[in-house]
């Protein structure tokens, strides 16, 4: 009877609330904006903030009230940017995808460690104790900051030199690692990009070579080598403009520390097509690298000096130059000696 | 009109349930980041604190009290809380969307903040202090509501000092909650020094 009594009781306060309530939803109902929910539809998902709003509701509310640039998210890249440069009825230009990238290449292998850390595993509190236990105060600690933040599972620290690294594949360049990084490590870069400067320090050749040995020297070879003036000296540290860049990779190839890293196995060679050539001698001239051999009329063949730069393919008025993975690997050999050959004039290297 | 002055006092300074109670410290911390949301949260929650003060009297004397039933006390107090949230924050929704984005997901998280259940109760049940006579529905109410006002003071505080130290150069470690919690620490003990405002109280009855 008790029993009875308590469920009878609340049961009847919660169908009068129960009515209370759906008439309040009437009276207070909100038009629904079929944009928004379409737009949040198209939106991954993830919440992760990237965006600067308060997780994707906010961020579609923002795009559908035409706060946001349709390319608002930077998770989703342009294929989430179409989808909703669609519903918004906004053309989009294709926005480069951009990663994460790791601005150092000094594990404990290559960077002298200090002294052995043995307090909290994390960066922030060891940054704070000798400014780190590497020698070189620029250099990724290693404790794992970053992977504990990345909500896509993209970042891991290598076991063996103590060093993160980034899943390009994985990484949604949201860049809560960059932020949460106490060392500022980490930074977003196209992911076309080839050819990367892995190092941020900018103090004298010795001093880094001492520290480090895959730090930056400030040699600037790579600025000399460079034909197509796509890198400039900044604070004694090269910058690479990735507008200007072809990925040649020649100042990969002349840094002697390493800190210019290119991905070789990914590098182009052009290929005549020999049946369309007329002998124009336009892709040789054309060619930094003497790597175009063959007179005028007559068929051009490609040497191994090319550097898959691309910039003959470009020129060719017969479009029969096409640029295709390389078998083997160019000879740095050959570099040098196109270096020495076509050494540009010194009025052209950056006095910075 | 004495009995509302001891109220009204004795609430929102003495007995301040953030900062002498330490009853609903999640949205005291968790929207206490700007003055303009401290201020819109305290104010959503003094609208349910006084109509749930209000409701949940009526619920007890009419409801619980005749038919015996005070030990569903809290499920019954909870679902009147719930559903007085649901309305705040569907009216919110219609005429603030602005305050509705701020609030974000402590609108919802009223219904589970036990400071509104601690107003709630503790006005039916050790409401019964003054004079030995639970408070009638008047008091009842206008007690939640000072109640809620302590709230609000005490989150509009703490949200001007954080916006205060979001400005200056506080040390890497301070920054954010750390520096908050010393903050609500050091408010807690300041708020201790009202306590001998209730003798002065007891010369004026």
């Amino acid at each position: 009877m008790e029993i009875l009594k308590a469920v009878l009781v609340l049961g009847g306060l919660g169908a009068v609330f129960g009515v209370l309530l759906t008439w309040v939803a009437k009276v207070f109902a909100v038009p629904k904006n079929p944009v928004r929910d379409a737009v949040r539809e198209a939106l991954p998902g993830a919440n992760c903030g990237g965006c600067g709003y308060p997780g994707c509701d906010g961020c579609a509310e923002a795009i559908a009230s035409g706060r946001a640039a349709v390319t608002a998210c930077p998770v989703g890249g342009s294929d989430v940017a179409r989808k909703i440069g669609e519903i918004m009825g906004v053309a989009v230009n294709e926005t480069e995808r951009k990663v994460a990238t790791v601005i150092c290449q000094g594990g404990t292998d290559r960077c002298r460690v200090k002294f052995k850390y043995l307090g909290i595993q994390d960066c922030n509190a060891a940054a704070i104790i000798q400014d780190g236990n590497k020698a070189c105060q620029y250099a990724c600690l290693g404790l794992g900051n970053c992977e504990r933040v990345c909500s896509f599972d993209a970042i891991r620290v290598n076991p063996h030199t103590r060093l993160v690294e980034v899943d390009p594949k994985k990484c949604q360049s949201c860049g809560r690692c960059i932020d949460e990084c106490p060392r500022k490590v980490l930074e977003l870069r196209p992911e076309s990009q080839l050819v990367n400067m892995l190092c941020r320090n900018p103090e004298m050749g010795k001093n880094v070579s001492q520290k480090c040995s895959a730090g930056c020297i400030g040699c600037e070879r790579c600025a000399k080598a460079c034909k197509f003036d796509a890198i400039t000296i900044v604070n004694h540290l090269p910058v690479i403009d990735h507008d200007k860049c072809r990925s040649c990779m020649v100042c990969a190839e002349v840094c002697p520390s390493g800190a210019m890293k290119a991905i070789f196995e990914d590098r182009l060679i052009a290929e005549i097509d020999q049946d369309k050539c007329v002998g124009c001698t336009l892709c040789k001239r054309t060619c930094q690298f003497g790597a175009i051999e063959g007179e005028l009329k007559q068929k051009h063949l490609v040497n191994d000096a090319c550097t898959g730069c691309g910039a003959c393919a470009e020129k060719c008025p017969k479009k029969c130059i096409t640029m295709k993975p390389r078998e083997k690997a160019r000879d740095p050999r050959v570099a040098v000696k196109v270096e020495a050959q076509t050494a540009k004039p010194a009025a052209q290297t950056d006095p910075a | 009109m004495n009995t509302f002055l001891v109220i009204l006092i004795g609430q929102i300074l003495i007995n301040n349930y953030v900062m002498c109670q330490f009853y609903g410290i999640c949205p005291f911390l968790g929207v206490s980041k700007k003055v303009d949301t401290a201020l819109g949260m305290g104010m959503a929650v003094t609208f349910v604190i006084t109509l749930a003060s209000f409701i949940t009297w009526l619920v007890q004397n009419f409801i619980l009290v005749p038919l015996e039933l005070e030990y569903l006390q809290t499920i019954a107090f909870i679902l009147v809380i719930a559903v007085l949230v649901q309305v705040v924050e569907n009216a919110l929704k219609k005429l603030s969307p602005s305050l509705y984005q701020a609030l974000g997901v402590y609108l919802p998280l009223i219904t589970t903040n036990c400071v509104v259940l601690a107003v709630a109760q503790k006005n039916v049940t050790e409401g019964a202090i003054m004079d030995g006579q639970t408070l009638g529905l008047l008091a009842s109410t206008f007690c939640g509501f000072c109640a809620a006002i302590g709230f609000t003071l005490a989150l509009v505080l703490l949200a001007g000092i954080r916006e205060r130290m979001e400005q200056s150069n506080m040390p890497k470690w301070m920054e954010g909650f750390p520096g908050a919690l010393i903050m609500a620490g050091l408010m807690a003990i300041a708020f201790m020094g009202f306590g001998g405002l209730l003798q002065g109280l007891h010369l004026v009855g």
